[in-house]
């Protein structure tokens, strides 16, 4: 009964996202003042109706109902009760389900925190998100409904991949898709901007700490799925240029361009155009990536065309998007207008640079994941792209671009002298050179790859600091260390924070791949071997039960120079219902290295293959990611965006600083 | 009782190995690393998206089985691709060979690449020839600053 009641409320929720969808944008259109403020009521009513749904199948998991096909196929009655919940967003039809719910959230947000900005444009960009909400729920129901029967009921299901039961994926998929749909924010306030024919200075604005914030969701879901694969996979890799991972990525690449390219549309009212192609993009990219995921397309191009429903709506509702969106773009642009002026060298062009080898990047690594889906859709072969393709592609491009993330923030708007820059910048040139030659020098070995990451990493971080300190020294009108660093804003210190996480990003990657060591050995009980400056010696092997498994664990102890450092605990596990064996590897977490051990096969029963990783600042890799997150968290709280409710009332000239804010866009 | 010695004894060689040193995985571990470069580059035929110096499948340890057995033949790290491309085509290679069908793929980025530039050129270049100064008008701007209410000079960012 209750699946039932779920599958209900999802159609609910369609015909309301549909008048969502439809009232708003025509009340605007012929000004009928009921219809306009429709999306408001519409998109509250839609978020209980989804919320209903997701209630339901999470009930059907929790309860074990494996009359329900979707429960029967992605959970176990042996399963741990955390799991049965992932698992509801652990299939298909779930992750759908969890998309239209997330989508609905932000249109609530947006319904919710807008309440100073013009009627209509609230109504257009409600509408817009009603219309993609209604397609999504179109392709639930009529393509992957989660509430369908399986009658008889089996006496019990298939269970979760064991892949997928660990924390980070069940929070890997809420943070991606918090990212994906909330770019559907940043893409229906640009077609609104656009059907109100306004690309002012007030619609940049209010876009970015949305954009911002649905930036930073992406930006943790990407890391998560990184962090994921590299302690899960039990290869002790972090990025395999997956074409899931591709499908991810890309996203966050054209996104970041508009991040950027929002900050000069809203400062200097130029990149107008551009601004909302990006928008239009960066969800034009989630929605494929989502296609590419979940069509199935990526396994094999043949298998997509023998169940081609669920590719084919996608594809199709992609072209509606994508194509209804460069129709408006188009048919607008001449009204759009170039914005403030700026000379070729100044903050301005740089950041028009940046944004260029983003989406060349974002561009260059799209074709090498489309590619080969092409190439044999066509009949002309099958090859294969990965690591090798994508680093020699993806190095050279990025390279430049975070050159300039040490110079860009430094130069003035509109006109910027280089040999001014060069003089400000001189000794973070000189910190960045030194480090690159001492790093090398202090771990005993030396590579250029390596010695440029260093470089490039501690170029970021030393001019990203010279910048600071610049402004303390400028900031006149402020006394005391304190008052200075409080005289900048937030969204300052988010960019500081945010590029000095991609230098340690930086760091990381060129630190682990130089410096890294592993060693393959064969272990019986009593052996030991050392690997980076640590003995690890096998002391025990039991076989431990687990919930849904059964564990071959091996107890490892690890000393340093005769000092005890840790017990590490890898394992082999089986699970029960789908048999396939897991690695469990074990990591000792450090600031400063990783520990890696991973049982490989049994060779009898006392002795393993066991691979033991040394991996030196591998973890800086997610803390870059972790400090870019926050930054952008910190940039979308900036106090400039929480505004007034009662602003729009007061006489235009009257002084904004000295309200007090009292709503909040981004809170 | 003879018996009873050499067993004793055994059973201390055995406590007195208790610390040996673990054996490599494999018999000749330079050959093996070798092994293991090349595999990183190739495709598991049979997996997902795993590289054979990751996976575990049956297949996979075939392929490494006879790539060692050509490298100890003397093959070299060539021969052995030459081999495997000529028993399992392109598709193995996770470095796509340049021909007429990848040509595209190679040249790609840099065809973006310079479309990039040159659209980034065009754009300087319309801006030097139609300077617009002050993008808003003051009303436009004051507007914005009603609606918004905040502080738009207050710093860049």
């Amino acid at each position: 009964m209750i699946p039932e009641l779920g599958h209900f409320a999802l159609i609910l929720a369609f015909s309301i996202a549909l008048a969502q969808g439809i009232f708003p944008l025509l009340g605007v259109a012929r000004g009928n003042l009921t219809w306009t403020r429709m999306g408001h009521t519409a998109v509250f009513g839609q978020f209980l109706f989804i919320v209903i749904a997701f209630g339901a199948l999470t009930h059907a998991f929790i309860k074990n109902d494996f009359s329900v096909l979707y429960v029967a196929s992605n959970s176990n009655s042996m399963l741990p009760v955390q799991y049965r919940i992932a698992g509801v967003w652990g299939g298909h039809e779930g992750s759908m389900l969890l998309w239209v719910l997330i989508l609905a959230g932000w249109g609530g947000a947006i319904a919710r925190f807008s309440r100073h900005m013009s009627e209509e444009f609230v109504a257009r960009v409600l509408g817009v998100m009603g219309l993609v909400s209604a397609g999504f729920l179109a392709f639930l129901l009529l393509t992957s409904n989660p509430f369908l029967r399986l009658i008889p009921a089996p006496p019990d299901g298939r269970d979760l991949n064991p892949l997928l039961q660990d924390i980070g994926m069940v929070l890997h998929p809420p943070m991606l898709y918090m990212g994906y749909v909330g770019f559907s924010v940043a893409f229906a306030i640009a077609i609104a901007a656009l059907l109100s024919g306004r690309l002012d200075a007030a619609w940049a604005r209010w876009s970015r700490p949305w954009t911002t914030l649905a930036w930073v969701f992406l930006t943790l879901g990407v890391a998560l799925g990184s962090l994921w694969a590299y302690y899960e996979l039990g290869w002790g890799g972090w990025w395999f240029w997956d074409p899931v991972e591709n499908a991810s990525f890309i996203p966050w690449l054209v996104g970041t361009a508009l991040i950027h390219s929002l900050a000069v549309t809203e400062r200097r009212g130029a990149f107008k155009g551009w601004t909302v192609l990006l928008a239009i993009f960066t969800f034009s990219f989630s929605l494929l990536g989502t296609f590419l995921v979940r069509s199935g397309v990526l396994t094999s191009v043949h298998a997509f065309a023998t169940d081609p429903a669920r590719g084919i709506f996608v594809l199709v509702f992609l072209g509606i998007v994508v194509g209804g969106a460069l129709l408006l773009f188009a048919s607008r642009a001449h009204r759009i207008g170039l914005g403030g002026s700026f000379h070729p060298i100044s903050r301005e062009s740089m950041l028009l640079l940046n944004n260029v080898m983003l989406v060349v990047a974002a561009g260059s690594v799209l074709l090498g994941t489309l590619y080969p889906l092409v190439l044999d859709a066509l009949e002309l072969g099958k090859i294969s792209v990965g690591r090798p393709y994508f680093e020699v592609v993806f190095i050279p491009l990025m390279a430049p671009a975070m050159f300039l993330i040490g110079v860009g923030p430094m130069a003035h708007w509109k006109k910027a002298s280089l040999p001014n820059l060069a003089t400000r910048l001189r000794w973070a040139f000189v910190v960045g050179v030194v480090t690159a030659l001492l790093v090398p020098l202090a771990m005993g070995k030396w590579s250029a790859p390596v010695s440029l990451g260093i470089l490039l990493a501690a170029w970021i971080v030393a001019s990203s600091v010279a910048g600071l300190l610049e402004r303390l020294r400028q900031s006149r009108d402020s006394v005391g260390l304190l008052a200075k660093l409080g005289a900048n804003s937030r969204s300052y210190y988010g960019m500081l924070l945010a590029h000095i996480g991609v230098g340690v990003f930086i760091a990381g990657v060129a630190l682990v791949q130089g410096y890294e060591s592993e060693k393959d050995v064969r272990m019986s009980v009593g052996d030991s071997i050392e690997v980076g400056g640590y003995r690890f010696r096998l002391d025990r092997l039991s076989e431990v039960p687990g919930p849904n498994y059964t564990a071959s664990r091996g107890e490892i102890s690890v000393t340093r120079n005769e000092r005890a450092v840790t017990r590490m605990y890898p394992e082999k596990r089986t699970y029960r219902t789908q048999q396939n064996p897991m690695t469990e590897a074990a990591i000792d977490w450090g600031f400063y290295r990783d520990l890696y051990v991973s049982l490989g096969e049994r060779l009898d029963s006392t002795t393993w293959l066991v691979r033991i990783h040394h991996k030196p600042f591998v973890e800086w890799i997610w803390l870059g990611w972790l400090m870019m997150a926050l930054g952008g968290l910190l940039a979308a709280l900036d106090r400039r965006y929480r505004v007034s409710v009662g602003a729009k009332h007061r006489a235009p000239a009257s002084a904004p600083r000295l309200i007090e804010p009292v709503g909040a866009v981004a809170r | 009782m003879r018996m009873l010695f050499a067993v004793a004894l055994l059973v201390m060689v055995q406590v007195a190995a208790f610390a040996r040193e673990a054996a490599p995985a494999a018999d000749d571990p330079a050959l093996e690393e070798r092994l293991m470069t090349l595999a990183a580059g190739l495709r598991c035929l049979v997996c997902q998206n795993q590289t054979l110096a990751e996976s575990q499948a049956d297949l996979a340890v075939d392929m490494r089985n006879e790539m060692r057995k050509q490298m100890r033949r003397g093959a070299s790290d060539q021969d052995v691709i030459d081999f495997l491309v000529a028993r399992y085509g392109d598709f193995v290679l996770y470095r796509p060979p340049l021909k007429a069908t990848t040509l595209l793929l190679w040249s790609g980025p840099a065809i973006l690449l310079l479309i990039g530039l040159a659209f980034m050129a065009r754009s300087l270049g319309r801006r030097r020839g139609h300077i617009v100064e002050a993008p808003l008008t003051e009303t436009e701007r004051a507007r914005a600053q009603a609606l918004l209410g905040a502080d738009s000079e207050a710093e860049p960012s």
